[in-house]
């Protein structure tokens, strides 16, 4: 499902990633551990495709489309959902009319006609439900004045409403209590499914005693340095990051 | 916390008066007859044996000064001045050009000594001072002594009077001198440009760090005189230099002019950081006498990634106008400014900065602390503008005022312009006294109300204090504390 | 010193002395006001107050003052009809003169003084009350107002009166050549009276003056809902605005601006809380494009303890448009425990626009908390990736992030109607921006 080819990226003068190469299979949940400064963040915007990083080399490939020819819209439009590990606030924007324009967005995209309102409202509201996205968190302005956990919630629900092939969470345990942590993770567990791959980045094996996944990734300046099983986080765990700190510079 | 320990037993130790550089030092002086024309105008450039460019130049500036119209836009008031009730040149007689420090009046080494500035080398590197200072002491109109000439030389770097300098390195300040603050630029600086009498040259070469902090000491002796000193700083491409300020006055009834013009100037990748700690006379309880502080300070980034930062104290005078500011000139260049303004008794203070953005991806910061209290006024005034080519410029602007009694005003005035959409700027001020909790807080565990208000203080202007070299912000802490001395209950 | 006269402010001062003998009433109040105007000339960027909007050069020509004919009303009749102003107690000034005809205020209640300004200076005590001693005397456009006005309205409102349907000023100008207009009205609500009042104030496009005054009196727990709609279409127009307020005890003045397809206006608006515990706040958007020029100028006087202000200001920018914001908050000695809180915030949409901010504080009370917050720049960059990353377009992101800076400040309107029918204007204006 999600090929990547030997990718080069910077910012500005700075080289983050290096030869970075991975592959992750339809249903396949991936972990990607590492170091700070490995470039994990880094992967997951170059992947949704922010401006401010510059691909100098390689490839990225959904379901064999290059998204490197993609503007971030035409990225997730395509089935990329970045979950953020600092998701915005946006002050004037109300949550129904955002969650409303994303998913229009995405039935355009895919050529169907866009949602009528009752269905719409329904589809958030069972998927809120779920969450445990209170009606009044849905009718502020999308994440001003949420707390963390809520922002994470908020984050899960837009990827329950939008169905992506390529779920992208980005440290989503950062900030997260151990309850919110798990009606977070048992809303992902949920969207598992048969044709849609998750890439977990994590510093930390907690996320994952949550999120169980099926391959573990350890990034270190800029590249996947070591691939493994469930076990190879534990084994993290417990040694740390040293032996991969120093090793590719 | 030993130096707010070191505060408070500063401001217990203080007697009636604050100022404690208040003192006259006895020196016999020539003085210039009063008054001001073309004739002493002349008169200084003779005593000063100047080509004859500089002769005109000032001339130039004499004749273009009878044309200007003192600026009114800022908020203080005072008598008029009479410029022609005033000495534009004094000098200590023993002068001018001491060959070394033996030559110097004793008088004046006493001065200096009293005024916690030593000028001889070996007292320096025997004093409690860990690192090295230059200092150029310049008394009235005139240099008095500056210290590791020779040291500094070895790195290239020259710094000696500006007297000096129009001899010495003519082609440099023929060069540079009026290219930052031109002779036109306000009526103060007009004026300087005309009569101004000595101060401090710097050139650092290129790519060299210079090995010490350099530091100018101004003090004001003689009665009824104006001092006009000029300072004129390079920083060649990738040089750096830190450069400290320090002025006092004697206690006089009268109030004495002090116009001066400082220019900086950063080429490619250089960077220059001015320091200053401002403690001329401030007036009496009364708001008899003190300074008349109008300054002109601007630094010009004009080279790509260059850095001019300032920092000043300011707490003494009884009235300060003055803006140092940067030209971002550069693409990237970055320009600065750290300020605490304190003002108490009488004293009227005005200051701020500008930030002209012309350069493309340009930065600059600005974090003001205004302290009033007694009967003071006190105003940040700032400018913060983007030119239609500044592509990518982006300020932030922080400042903050604290009132301390019932009788003072403080005052924020910010002038903020963007002619470009990408130019991002964000201000942000706030106003408010010293919070009763946290005075409560501190009075409960044992400090006095005015202890408590030092401290307080102390934390308020930090962030500021933070950016001063080492030596510097020892003594402005204590300063700050002196200053407010008497403004509490 | 006196400067040279420019030719218009030499044709004002002519057209003042010829004029004089027939102007309606006050004219200690009206000759005064002319020399204060004559001593300070047109305002231009040596008097601080005007730095960023130079009247004097924008103004080569003072233009003549013209009553409206049969025309004129008719075309007024029929754009009151358009502006749909509903349940609304209207009165209007056609070309600077109060209109009864045009004006429908029959449903007044009853106890509910309005009439013509001219009416009320019949009685010379009026005069004291439309120039409030020490506000805004300063200022040479509002002395101007004040030596030539030509009409306005004349409103008190009774104590503890509700108005529930709001009061409509309606300030037209008709077209045709080059003239200018003079209106001053007052509206006085007394103790713990309420009312909503709804100014609009255009013209039909061309050179037009306008030069409008208001002056608003509240009494001790008086509640004021002030609603302004600027409209004055013309490369060469010119509109001058004031608001002179002065507030009582525990009363409350919230006034929202709204400014669109205006050549070149001067807003400013002074107010004195003259008692502890009243409340002010002043809030607008500006949307410029093209050529325009908007100022909006504030001078909040906290002249008693314990009020609170809040102003909030939103511009966009566009085109070659200038835009102005200057906010003066003053603390008087004594007005302890004034909190007072500003913001402006512009988006620049283009290289070609320039913004002016200058929010200013002026503290003499040391138990005080104010602070102001000015920012200028572009749509956040992190903002469009998240809500592209989301499937939105760059464009349909920046269009949705626009819409929310402006309904931010169109939230402060407490009357959902109008509201409603400022956001449908602004979200007009941003389309009609988003497919050019």
């Amino acid at each position: 499902m999600l090929e990547i080819k030997n990718l080069h990226a910077s910012i500005g003068d700075k080289k983050i990633l290096d030869g970075l190469t991975l592959t992750v299979k339809k249903g396949e949940v991936a972990a990607i551990m590492g170091p700070n400064g490995s470039g994990k963040s880094t992967l997951s915007y170059v992947i949704s495709g922010r401006e401010d990083y510059t691909v100098t080399q390689g490839e990225v490939l959904l379901d064999g489309v290059n998204l490197l020819d993609m503007d971030a819209s035409e990225r997730a439009n395509a089935g990329v959902f970045l979950a953020f590990q600092y998701p915005l606030e946006i002050p004037g924007v109300a949550t129904m009319t955002f969650l409303k324009a994303a998913m229009n967005a995405h039935a355009r995209a895919n050529g169907q006609s866009e949602l009528q309102t009752p269905d719409f409202m329904r589809r958030v509201r069972e998927a809120a439900q779920k969450l445990g996205v209170s009606q009044d968190m849905l009718k502020r302005p999308l994440n001003v004045g949420f707390s963390g956990g809520e922002k994470k919630r908020m984050e899960i629900l837009q990827m329950a409403l939008l169905q992506p092939k390529l779920g992208i969470l980005d440290e989503t345990d950062s900030g997260l209590d151990i309850d919110a942590l798990r009606v977070v993770s048992e809303g992902v567990n949920a969207l598992r499914a048969p044709d849609r791959a998750f890439l977990v980045i994590t510093h930390y094996q907690r996320l994952l005693d949550y999120i169980k996944p099926d391959t573990v990734h350890v990034m270190a300046r800029g590249r996947i340095v070591k691939t493994g099983g469930p076990e190879l986080a534990l084994e993290l765990e417990k040694s740390g990051y040293k032996d991969y700190v120093g090793e590719a510079a | 916390m030993a130096a707010v320990q070191e505060t408070v037993d500063r401001v217990k130790a203080i007697d009636v008066d604050a100022y404690k550089y208040g003192f006259v030092t006895d020196i016999e002086s020539e003085l210039a007859p009063k008054g001001l024309n073309e004739d002493i105008v002349r008169f200084i450039s003779a005593r000063k044996n100047e080509p004859e460019w500089l002769t005109q130049w000032r001339l130039d500036a004499y004749r273009r000064w009878l044309t200007m119209r003192e600026p009114t836009w800022a908020r203080v008031h005072y008598k008029p001045i009479d410029f022609q009730d005033l000495h534009y040149y004094a000098a200590p007689k023993s002068t001018p050009g001491p060959k070394s420090l033996d030559e110097v009046d004793p008088e004046l080494l006493r001065t200096y000594e009293k005024l916690g500035i030593p000028l001889r080398e070996q007292e320096l590197l025997a004093g409690v001072q860990t690192s090295k200072v230059a200092v150029d002491a310049v008394f009235d109109s005139v240099s008095v002594a500056t210290t590791f000439k020779a040291e500094l030389a070895k790195a290239g770097v020259i710094f000696c009077p500006i007297s000096e300098a129009v001899h010495s390195h003519p082609e440099l300040v023929q060069k540079y001198l009026g290219s930052v603050v031109p002779v036109t630029d306000n009526f103060y600086a007009t004026l300087n440009s005309a009569v101004f009498s000595d101060g401090s040259f710097v050139y650092i070469p290129p790519g060299v760090r210079c090995p010490m902090e350099l530091s100018t000491y101004f003090r004001i002796n003689e009665k009824k005189t104006g001092q006009f000193e000029r300072t004129l700083i390079i920083a060649d491409k990738g040089s750096y230099v830190s450069y400290l300020e320090g002025c006092t006055a004697p206690q006089r009834d009268e109030n004495q002019l002090h116009a001066a013009v400082v220019e900086l100037i950063a080429l490619d990748d250089a960077e220059i950081k001015y320091s200053t700690v401002q403690n001329w006379y401030p007036g009496d309880a009364e708001g008899r006498g003190g300074i008349y502080n109008f300054v002109t300070k601007r630094g010009d980034c004009r080279g790509p990634r260059s850095k001019i930062s300032w920092t000043q104290v300011e707490t003494g005078s009884a009235i300060t106008w003055k803006y140092p500011s940067c030209i971002l000139r550069g693409d990237e260049s970055r320009g600065e400014f750290y300020s605490i303004a304190i003002s108490n008794g009488y004293q009227q203070v005005d200051s701020g900065t500008k930030m002209i953005h012309l350069g493309k991806n340009t930065t600059s910061r600005i974090i003001s602390k205004g302290i009033s209290a007694g009967r003071s006024n006190n105003t940040y005034r700032g400018q913060v503008s983007a030119h239609r080519k500044a592509s990518g410029a982006r300020n932030f602007t922080n400042c903050d005022s604290l009132l301390i009694g019932h009788d003072c005003g403080a005052h924020t005035v910010p002038y903020i312009e963007s002619k470009n959409a990408t130019a991002v700027f964000e201000h942000e001020a706030t106003t408010s006294k010293i919070s009763e909790d946290q005075l409560f807080y501190c009075m409960q565990r044992g400090l006095s109300a005015e202890e408590a208000t030092a401290l307080i203080v102390n934390g308020f202007v930090r962030d500021v204090l933070q950016q001063l070299p080492m030596e510097f912000a020892v003594e402005a802490q204590k300063l700050i504390s002196i200053s407010l001395e008497g403004s509490v209950g | 010193m006196t400067l040279q006269r420019t030719s218009a402010e030499a044709a004002l001062a002519a057209d003042y002395a010829a004029r004089r003998p027939v102007l309606f009433g006050a004219t200690k109040m009206r000759d005064d006001a002319m020399a204060r105007f004559l001593e300070a000339g047109l305002p231009n960027r040596r008097v601080e107050e005007w730095h960023y909007t130079d009247l004097r050069a924008r103004m080569n020509e003072a233009a003549p003052l013209r009553s409206a004919d049969a025309a004129a009303i008719g075309a007024a009749r029929e754009r009151l009809t358009s502006l749909e102003l509903g349940e609304a107690i209207v009165v209007v000034m056609l070309d600077g003169e109060f209109n009864l005809g045009l004006s429908s205020i029959g449903a007044r209640p009853q106890g509910v003084e309005i009439g013509s300004l001219a009416t009320a200076l019949l009685d010379p005590a009026n005069a004291d009350l439309i120039a409030p001693p020490g506000l805004g005397e300063a200022d040479s456009i509002v002395s101007l107002n004040a030596a030539f006005v030509q009409g306005g309205a004349f409103i008190r409102i009774p104590a503890n009166m509700r108005v529930e349907r709001p009061i409509a000023l309606v300030n037209l100008l008709s077209g045709g050549p080059r003239h200018a207009a003079y209106t001053r009205s007052f509206i006085e609500l007394g103790v713990g009276a309420s009312a909503t009042v709804w100014e609009i104030s255009e013209n039909s496009g061309g050179e037009t003056q306008a030069n409008d005054a208001l002056v608003i009196k509240l009494g001790d727990l008086a509640e004021c809902d002030h609603i302004a709609q600027v409209h004055h279409r013309g490369e060469k127009s010119i509109a001058v605005h004031t608001l002179l307020a002065t507030m009582g005890r525990s009363a409350r003045f919230d006034s929202f601006a709204l400014v669109k397809d205006t050549g070149f206006v001067r807003r400013q608006m002074f107010a004195r809380l003259e008692r502890e515990e009243s409340h002010i706040g002043l809030r607008g958007l500006s949307l410029l494009r093209g050529e325009e020029h908007a100022d909006t100028t504030l001078v909040i006087d906290h002249a008693a303890g314990h009020c609170e202000s809040r102003e909030f200001y939103r511009t966009i920018l566009d085109g070659s448009a200038t835009g102005v914001f200057q906010g003066k908050v003053c603390v008087r000695q004594g007005a302890q425990k004034t909190d007072g809180g500003m913001k402006s915030q512009a988006l620049m949409l283009s290289d070609d626009a320039t913004m002016y901010n200058k929010p200013e504080l002026e503290i003499f009370a040391d138990d005080v908390v104010c602070g102001h917050g000015a920012t200028v720049g572009q749509l956040d960059d992190n903002q469009i990736f998240y809500l592209q990353s989301r499937g939105l377009s760059r464009a349909e992101a920046q269009s949705m992030l626009l819409q929310a800076f402006a309904q931010e400040a169109l939230d402060h309107i407490a009357d959902e109607t109008l509201r409603e029918r400022f956001a449908s204007e602004a979200h007009a204006w941003l389309s009609m921006r988003s497919k050019a």
